[in-house]
C-alpha cells in the first residue's frame, strides 16, 4: 500500500458512472432500461401502426393439409437452406417475382423469412413446378437437377402422414392469431383428407372454407396420404394467395 | 474484496488512479477510455440524430416519420424496375409490339430475345428441361425436332403461356391418356401385346412369345384415335409419335407397360401471369431456336 496516495474526488456528472460500475444490481437495471427502449421503439409500434401489414386480397390461413406440410418443412429444417422472402432488390424481383409482402407471412407462425440461401428462395415456388417434379426432386434432387447439393428425402413419400393432432395444430395457430374458425377446427381432419384425395365429396366445403385451395393427389399415390402429399401441397400454395392484380404497389410504399 | 474509499488513490508506477478495488494485493487501475475511441462514440450519436432527420425513423401514433429525403426501399425497387423496363425498351425497341415471327426475322431483335430468353430459361425452365434444354425422362427434350404439342412459334408460345394440364388455367393444353391397366380396360397379357406392338411400330425388337396380332387389334381399338393408325401421333392432342426413336418415358418393355397400365399425363405449369409478355415472347423465340423449331 505504500504506492498509493490520495487525490480529491471529481464530483461532475460524468463521474457518476462509478455508481453503475461498482453496483451490479444498478448495472443490471440500467442495461434492462436501455434494451427496453430498443424494444419499445422498434418492436412495439409494429403492433399498432396500420401500415405494418399491407391490405391485400386473397390471403387465407393454410388448409390443414398445407399446415401439416409446413410442419414437415420446419421439421426437416428446410429453412436452413431456403428462405421465403424475396427482397425488394432488382435481381431478386427479376428472378423470383414480386417482392414478398408482410401480409404474405401474416399466418406463418413463425415466419420462414431467413437470410441464408444455400438453395433458392421458395416464397413464390407455388405453381412453378409440377407435382411430379416436386416428387422426383424431393426423393432425389439430382434426378432432375444434376448440379443440386440438396439432400434427398425419399422417406416422405413412404411415410404416412400422422393425422391425429391436426385439429390441435389449428387451435394452437389460432392462439397465435391465425383466424381459424370453430368450424375449420372441427372439420380439420375431413378437410385434410378431402384435399389429398381425388374426387373426395368434401372438396366443395374445403374450397368454401379455404378459397382457391388446390385439391388433388399430390404424391402420385391416391391410396395413401403421405408426408409428401402434405409437403407438396404446402409448396404448391407458397406465394400464390395474394392477388397481385388487385394489389396497389404505390399505396404501400414505405 | 471491495475497499470503497471516498478519495481515489493514485498508482505511483503509472500515475493512474485506481478504482479502489484490491484482490490479493493487486489493485485495479481506473484507466479512462482512449480519446479517439470516445471521439468516435460521440460522433455516432451525433450521426444518429442526423439519420433520424434524413431517413424514416421514429414511430408516431399512426405512422412513422418519413425523413426529409423521402427514402423508401419499395419506392426504390419500383424506380429500379421502371428503369430496367425503360432500358430494355430502348434495347429492344419494338419487341413489346412485335410478334415472335417478326422478332425472329429481325436480326437485332432476335439477338436481344435470345439473350433475354436464355436468362429466363435458366431461372424458370431449366429445373425440368435441363440447363441446355435436353430434358430428362418425363421432361421433353427441346433440342430435337419432335414436338408433343407442336413446335411452331405460335404453338410454343401457347404452351409456355398456358402450360400443359396446368391447374387453374382455363386455356391450358389438356388431354388424358387412360390408365388402361389401373382402370381395368386391358388385362395384363393384353397390355403386353400392345406394348410389343408399339415396339413393332417403332421398329424395335419384339418378344418371341408376343401376340402381335392381338396387339395390332387392341391398338387400333384403343390407341389409334389419338396416336393414329400408324402410331404417328397427333399434336392437337399432345399424343406422341410412337414410331420415331424419341420417347419421353422410355420404349423398353418395363416403361411401356407402366405407361399403358397407369398412363403418364405430365404437367407443365402455365407461365402467363408469372412472367411478363415480353419475357414469354423471348422464351418462345429462344426455345424455337434450340434445335427443332418448326
Amino acid at each position: 500500500m505504500t504506492s498509493i496516495e490520495h487525490k480529491p474526488a471529481r464530483r461532475s456528472l460524468w463521474a457518476k458512472h462509478k455508481i453503475f460500475e461498482t453496483n451490479s444490481i444498478v448495472l443490471v437495471i440500467g442495461v434492462l432500461l436501455v434494451i427496453s427502449v430498443g424494444g419499445l421503439v422498434e418492436i412495439a409500434p409494429l403492433f399498432y401502426l396500420k401500415n405494418t401489414i399491407e391490405t391485400v386480397q386473397g390471403m387465407r390461413p393454410y388448409t390443414p393439409l398445407e399446415l401439416a406440410g409446413r410442419g414437415i418443412y420446419v421439421r426437416e429444417g428446410c429453412y436452413n437452406c431456403h428462405s421465403q422472402m424475396i427482397r425488394p432488390l432488382r435481381d431478386e424481383v427479376e428472378r423470383y417475382g414480386h417482392y414478398s409482402l408482410a401480409a404474405e407471412s401474416m399466418y406463418d407462425k413463425p415466419f420462414q423469412w431467413g437470410s441464408k440461401r444455400t438453395g433458392p428462395d421458395l416464397a413464390r415456388v407455388g405453381g412453378k413446378y409440377s407435382d411430379e417434379w416436386q416428387r422426383a426432386h424431393l426423393a432425389e434432387p439430382r434426378a432432375v437437377v444434376p448440379q443440386s447439393i440438396m439432400p434427398g428425402y425419399p422417406f416422405l413419400a413412404k411415410t404416412e402422414l400422422a393425422l391425429g393432432d391436426i385439429a390441435n395444430e389449428l387451435k394452437a395457430n389460432r392462439l397465435g392469431g391465425v383466424p381459424y374458425s370453430d368450424e375449420m377446427i372441427a372439420q380439420a381432419e375431413t378437410d385434410l383428407k378431402a384435399q389429398a384425395t381425388p374426387d373426395h365429396p368434401g372438396q366443395s366445403d374445403l374450397e368454401k372454407r379455404y378459397p382457391k385451395a388446390q385439391s388433388r393427389d399430390f404424391d402420385g399415390d391416391p391410396q395413401r396420404i403421405t408426408e409428401a402429399d402434405a409437403l407438396i401441397a404446402y409448396l404448391q400454395a407458397l406465394g400464390t394467395m395474394v392477388d397481385f392484380k388487385l394489389y396497389d404497389d404505390k399505396a404501400n410504399i414505405r | 474484496m471491495d475497499q470503497r474509499q471516498d478519495a481515489p488513490q493514485i498508482d505511483a508506477v503509472t500515475g493512474q488512479s485506481t478504482t479502489g478495488h484490491e484482490w490479493d494485493g493487486i489493485q485495479e487501475l481506473n484507466t479512462p477510455l482512449p480519446r479517439w475511441w470516445l471521439g468516435i462514440f460521440y460522433a455516432t450519436i451525433v450521426w444518429s440524430v442526423g439519420y433520424w432527420i434524413v431517413y424514416p425513423a421514429w414511430p408516431l401514433l399512426t405512422d412513422a416519420t418519413k425523413g426529409v429525403i423521402g427514402y423508401a426501399s419499395r419506392a426504390d425497387i419500383s424506380a429500379d424496375m421502371a428503369q430496367l423496363k425503360a432500358q430494355r425498351a430502348v434495347q429492344a425497341a419494338g419487341m413489346a409490339d412485335a410478334t415472335p415471327e417478326q422478332i425472329k426475322a429481325d436480326p437485332a431483335l432476335f439477338q436481344i430475345a435470345m439473350a433475354q430468353g436464355k436468362a429466363a430459361f435458366g431461372d424458370n425452365c431449366a429445373a425440368c428441361h435441363g440447363v441446355g434444354g435436353a430434358g430428362a425422362k418425363g421432361y421433353p427434350n427441346l433440342n430435337d425436332d419432335d414436338w408433343l404439342w407442336g413446335g411452331s412459334l405460335e404453338a410454343i408460345g401457347q404452351t409456355i403461356r398456358h402450360g400443359i394440364r396446368a391447374t387453374g388455367n382455363d386455356e391450358t393444353r389438356v388431354s388424358q391418356m387412360p390408365a388402361f391397366g389401373r382402370d381395368g380396360m386391358l388385362k395384363r397379357d393384353e397390355i403386353n401385346a400392345v406394348a410389343n406392338h408399339v415396339r413393332e411400330l417403332a421398329g424395335l425388337s419384339t418378344e418371341p412369345k408376343a401376340n402381335l396380332a392381338l396387339g395390332r387389334k387392341l391398338f387400333a381399338d384403343n390407341c389409334a384415335a389419338c396416336h393414329g393408325d400408324a402410331g404417328k401421333g397427333n399434336k392437337d392432342m399432345g399424343a406422341p409419335n410412337l414410331t420415331d426413336a424419341i420417347s419421353l418415358y422410355g420404349m423398353d418393355m418395363a416403361s411401356l407397360t407402366e405407361t399403358i397400365a397407369n398412363s403418364r399425363n405430365g404437367v407443365m405449369p402455365a407461365w402467363g401471369g408469372r412472367l411478363d409478355e415480353t419475357t414469354i415472347k423471348a422464351l418462345t423465340v429462344y426455345v424455337h431456336s434450340l434445335g427443332g423449331g418448326q
